[in-house]
């Protein structure tokens, strides 16, 4: 969903943020209004191409006249709220949600959550060595994608694009209660014997490398995971008439990864498995065992 | 059939009967696939409409074969249109559902480790239960406070569920002020066979509804706001004002639902209600039905309460064999149905939109606020959500009038209160005052404290201790804010000073670390490292922790979904206050 400019016939609605008013189209959320005014906003469990979910409350802004902090990401903007975006409760819960995912889940390969830990003073490590932490290890169950529930922040964004948000094969919900929920297949079933279809929508929506391309895994196991010598390149998927755009993310003259662009028109940054995994005939013999 | 991929699990004959017949009972047949239609592709919608199938079909699962058995699931997932991977995701959110075969076919008796049975030896009760071969498992409170410590047993291999105490015959008083004339809610505990609709009707039943044909919608709805009825569940929302938002809603569909998922640490007085006045429960709800515009009723009542549900259902069924529920109600032209729902161990799902979710057959998730419940309640659509307590206040209303209603309490706490007494106190049990009785009444009512009090958890686990100072407060809603406290749910849990309290602190942060339902990070984490926290400093003077806890609070209270995340550090920091742990 790109932020619009409101057009004459849609109604709009006037709010203001950190004191600065701001119109956006009704329907858009106070995110959207953040974003509108320049205000940059982390997010966690958001992403413009699925129902927003309001779990993580890293997005959280305060509202006046509201007793506690409310989520931008699903809240819609309503004429006349006042909304701060840096005050000492926002900064306060930002900092408790970012320092409470540090003590207990494996953010190493979330980096755009370590410059929040340092601009908010995230201290995960206050809660001691013997902290509770999730403790999975690695499910590797096919060549196409590995699960590593370590580094899992349960943002249900992998839930909702195996579901209905996209793919509608509903071979994974959320699992337990608490601290114990996971991501599960039924029964914990392997993915092989689960409805997976290997669209690997989950793996583009993942934030923290939870679900991850096997050609991604093999390489960073390898320490030869590097991004900043990728280049990407945008072509048409070949196998049908949809036309979805496809990212190839080539590492020394290797395609490492597939994504599709969430702004575009015709995938919404989802693919299926031919789009994401069948490239391998573009260079059959490397990255395979 | 449907088009889901299942396992080759396959359910065995015993399981499909039951999980038929409990299908059935919802009445829900067949899922329509049409031709050329795969059930994921708009299918699912139509599914999505038949999941309130599912817990009953869960539970009729669990019951035949002790576990959630994976053909069972794929089973349900044939017979709903649920995908397996679901239907195992909300299975495996509820206590009451074991997720792996145990290997045997044992009932399982559950035991309360909560504060009153912890205190009253619950550690002993297991330790003899293991003894003698009995399967255990450690429960949250069962609502059963009054006669701790506490067991309930859940069949297996088709065997109902059953409360051990409720088949021992009481003698002499079934609640304690049993009989006595100024009773209001509680007049009839006791005194009626709950079982009998002619009973109910001879101690006055079926009056107010009279009255509500009587006046009207809008004539029920002026005796409310002049009674000035608020919420009993603990936040204090003014009934008329929710009555009226589902009034005032668009849609032609609207519920009324009951929430009997009274599972607040310490509160047994809607198991009271149901077990000993259950056709109170059917009027009111049927008041609300008229009220509102709704036609159609559920009554969520937790699953570890048989003798509740099997009390109301006889009344559901002895209300509509007299007319009093079904169409053309006491010859009127008002139709109204009630259905009864279980839940299945999950203190989350009392949160009013949690049920919603779970009713509907999805994870007990609460839902983030606005949309309220009078707009976008149960499947989306306006409800009118309320708990026994709540919903038979307004009979008292309706047969007395608003006017006289107010006049009782305070002005910004009107009518009596029921409140839940356990602990270190003489006589433990249901007690009823008017609100403004103080701390101090309320027990010297039930006999006095056991020993010498040290403390008292007022209002449940989402409360908060209080000392001997506060003996003086007046149990109303505007006092208890004023000092810092909450009536919440209408505990009253006395410790006295030969309590353990870290242990007694420990279990309340275990309880929630527990219940938390997990889909917001700052309660999921949070509750776990308070948790932490509390172990790591018992029995000793807290140093740094104190400011951390006082930290994880103020994240989960600003921003957690729920009242649960809300309100979970409360007990624990005013037990720090009070110097109970950490001094």
């Amino acid at each position: 969903m790109t932020v619009l400019e409101p057009r004459s016939t849609e109604t709009l609605v006037s709010l203001t943020i950190d004191g600065r008013p701001v119109t956006v189209a009704a329907g858009q959320t106070v995110l959207d209004a953040c974003s509108a005014a320049g205000v940059d906003t982390p997010t966690l469990c958001y992403a413009e191409n699925l129902t927003p979910v309001n779990a993580c409350r890293v997005c959280v802004v305060e509202h006046e006249g509201s007793r506690t902090l409310i989520p931008s990401c699903s809240r819609k903007a309503e004429e006349g709220m006042e909304i701060k975006t840096n005050s000492e409760r926002v900064r306060h819960s930002r900092k408790m949600v970012l320092e409470f995912l540090g003590s207990g889940v494996d953010m190493s390969q979330a980096t755009q959550l370590h410059s929040w830990m340092e601009e908010y003073g995230a201290d995960p490590s206050r809660y001691g060595p013997d902290a509770e932490r999730i403790n999975e290890p690695v499910k590797i169950q096919d060549d196409l994608y590995i699960r590593d529930y370590d580094k899992c922040v349960l943002c249900y964004k992998c839930v909702e694009a195996c579901g209905d948000d996209a793919q509608l094969t509903f071979a994974i919900a959320v699992s337990g209660r608490g601290f114990g929920a996971r991501i599960s297949t039924e029964y914990d079933v392997t993915l092989p014997d689960s409805a997976c279809v290997y669209c690997g929508n989950c793996v583009g929506v993942c934030p923290t490398g939870a679900i991850q391309f096997k050609t991604e895994f093999d390489l960073r196991q390898a320490e030869q995971w590097k991004p900043e010598e990728q280049t990407i390149t945008q072509t048409i998927c070949s196998y049908c008439g949809v036309g979805c755009n496809l990212e190839m993310h080539v590492q020394d003259n290797t395609i490492v990864k597939v994504t599709s662009p969430s702004d575009h028109s015709v995938t919404h940054g989802h693919l299926c498995i031919k789009g994401r995994f069948g490239w391998t005939y573009v260079q059959p013999t490397i990255n395979r065992k | 059939m449907t088009d889901l991929h299942l396992t080759t699990d396959r359910a065995t004959q015993v399981e499909m009967a039951a999980i038929d017949a409990a299908i059935d009972a919802c009445g829900l047949d067949a899922v329509v696939v049409n031709e050329g239609e795969r059930l994921v592709r708009g299918g699912i919608h139509r599914a999505n409409e038949r999941r309130h199938g599912l817990l009953p079909a869960l539970h009729a699962l669990h019951n035949v074969s002790g576990w959630i058995s994976h053909g069972g699931v794929n089973y349900i997932a044939e017979r709903l249109g649920v995908p397996p991977a679901e239907g195992f995701g909300v299975a495996s959110f509820y206590e009451m559902f074991r997720m792996e075969d145990p290997g045997h076919i044992n009932d399982v008796v559950h035991v309360c480790v909560d504060a009153a049975c912890q205190i009253a030896g619950a550690d002993g009760v297991i330790v003899n239960l293991q003894a003698q071969g009995s399967t255990v498992h450690r429960s949250p409170c069962l609502g059963q406070c009054e006669r701790a410590p506490a067991t309930f047993t859940q069949g297996n291999q088709g065997r109902p569920d059953f409360v051990e105490a409720d088949a021992v015959a009481v003698e002499g008083r079934i609640i304690p002020q049993q009989g006595q004339p100024q009773l209001r809610l509680l007049r009839r505990m006791g005194e009626t066979n709950p079982e009998s609709l002619d009973d109910y009707v001879a101690y006055g039943g079926f009056k107010a509804l009279a009255e509500a044909f009587r006046l009207g919608a809008e004539g029920v709805l002026a005796e409310l706001e002049t009674a000035a009825l608020k919420g009993r569940g603990g936040a204090a929302f003014p009934t008329a004002v929710k009555w009226r938002g589902v009034l005032g809603a668009g849609g032609d569909q609207k519920w009324v639902v009951v929430n009997a998922d009274e599972s607040e640490p310490g509160t047994f007085k809607d198991r009271h209600i149901m077990e000993l006045d259950p056709f109170a429960i059917v009027e009111a709800a049927t008041i609300a039905g008229f009220v509102t515009g709704a036609r159609k009723g559920f009554i969520y009542i937790r699953g570890e309460y048989p003798l509740a549900t099997r009390r109301l259902q006889n009344a559901i069924d002895s209300a509509r064999a007299a007319g009093f529920l079904g169409e053309r109600i006491a010859g009127s032209s008002l139709g109204f149905e009630l259905e009864i729902r279980r839940g299945a161990g999950a203190y989350i799902c009392g949160e009013e939109t949690a049920l919603f979710e779970s009713l509907e057959g999805f994870r007990g998730e609460p839902r983030q606020k606005p949309p309220f419940p009078t707009t976008h309640g149960l499947f989306k659509q306006p409800t009118v959500i309320n708990n026994p307590e709540t919903l038979i206040n307004a009979l008292q209303i309706l047969e007395h009038g608003g006017a006289a209603y107010s006049q009782i309490g305070t002005s910004g706490s009107t009518g009596t209160r029921l409140f839940c007494l356990s602990g270190h106190v003489q006589v433990p049990g249901l007690y009823e005052a008017p609100h403004g009785v103080t701390l101090g009444e309320i027990i010297e009512l039930a006999g006095g404290a056991v020993g010498n009090l040290r403390t008292v958890l007022l209002g449940g686990a989402a409360g908060s201790f209080v000392g001997v100072d506060m003996l003086d407060l007046p149990l109303t809603f505007e006092d208890s804010r004023a000092r810092g406290a909450s009536l919440g749910s209408g505990v009253v849990k006395l410790f006295n000073d030969t309590t353990n309290f870290p242990a007694v602190v420990a279990r309340i942060a275990e309880f929630f670390r527990n219940e938390s339902c997990g889909q917001c990070v700052p309660c999921r984490i949070g509750v776990v490292r308070q948790h932490e926290l509390v172990i790591k400093s018992a029995g000793r003077s807290m140093n740094g922790e104190r400011e951390i806890l006082h930290d994880i609070d103020l994240a989960m209270k600003d921003a957690s979904i729920c009242g649960l995340g809300h309100t979970a550090a409360t007990a624990v920091l005013s037990a720090i206050d009070l110097g109970l742990i950490g001094a």
